[in-house]
């Protein structure tokens, strides 16, 4: 579900930078639309990034997270090639999972 | 297979048992590991949140940072980091203490994960900004204030 997810990770001296834009609308279920009703709240709840297949992130998310979620982390270790992971599921269970190779 | 998940987190499994599973295709490889904390992302107030999160009373430290601009124009998208050179950091978390509901994203960091965390958030207004962070098990915050010109929650 979703659009792509726009993922980068480079590898610098040993540690590598992810850096990652998420494409979701993050409704904080506060809104009204043109009619006052309320939009309903529908955003990312959990997403967990890996290299390879370990675990280097996981993370819960508010609907005070922005709209189109960016996010920027780094880990020791990594190597150009590596396979690089993000998933995430939202609170109408919706998922999506993206890769990127480290460059 | 969700009778099976629910069973297999009941018993406390460590990760190894999760990759495994994860690898014989039985769950999804990486929803099972963090259960949202929806007692922690409901509490109002701040002090609600560091309850549901575990952390009453974290300790004030400099070496906790929060960055993120002195006035943000736009409250809807307000970037934000959090970083830290304390040891054995397990978690990070981005508190707005004015906002509907505090809490607006926890991170738990494996081991070889620098605590070092950027994202954006949306703030209704001017507010301090709390970062939380997990390290040797004690709990530490620091605060930053952010003034907002326009809020990111209006209707």
């Amino acid at each position: 579900m979703g659009n792509p997810m726009k993922i980068r990770a480079a590898n610098k001296d040993g540690v590598t930078e992810v850096k990652a834009l998420i494409s979701h609308d993050m409704e904080t279920g506060q809104r009204k639309d043109s009619n006052g009703a309320v939009i309903p709240a529908h955003f990312i709840i959990e997403l967990v990034a890996k290299h390879n297949d370990k675990v280097v992130l996981s993370s819960e998310f508010g609907t005070a997270i922005s709209k189109n979620p960016y996010l920027a982390f780094k880990f020791n270790g990594g190597a150009k090639g590596d396979k690089i992971s993000l998933s995430w599921k939202d609170n109408k269970g919706d998922t999506r999972t993206d890769e990127a190779t480290i460059s | 297979m969700n009778n099976q998940r629910r069973n297999v987190l009941k018993a406390g499994s460590g990760a190894a048992l999760m990759g495994m599973l994860a690898a014989a295709g039985i769950i999804t490889p990486g929803m099972a590991l963090a259960e949202w904390n929806k007692a922690a992302f409901d509490a109002k107030s701040m002090a609600d949140t560091l309850k549901a999160l575990g952390a009453e009373g974290p300790a004030d430290s400099k070496d906790v940072q929060v960055t993120g601009p002195d006035i943000a124009e736009n409250g809807a998208v307000v970037p934000v980091g959090v970083g830290t050179t304390l040891p054995n950091v397990t978690m990070v978390a981005i508190l707005i203490e004015k906002n509907p509901n505090a809490l607006a994203a926890a991170f738990t960091l494996p081991a070889g994960t620098q605590p070092n965390v950027q994202t954006r958030v949306k703030m209704g207004q001017t507010s301090n900004v709390y970062a939380l962070v997990k390290s040797d098990g004690k709990f530490f915050m620091a605060t930053k204030e952010i003034k907002v010109t326009l809020g990111g929650c209006g209707g």
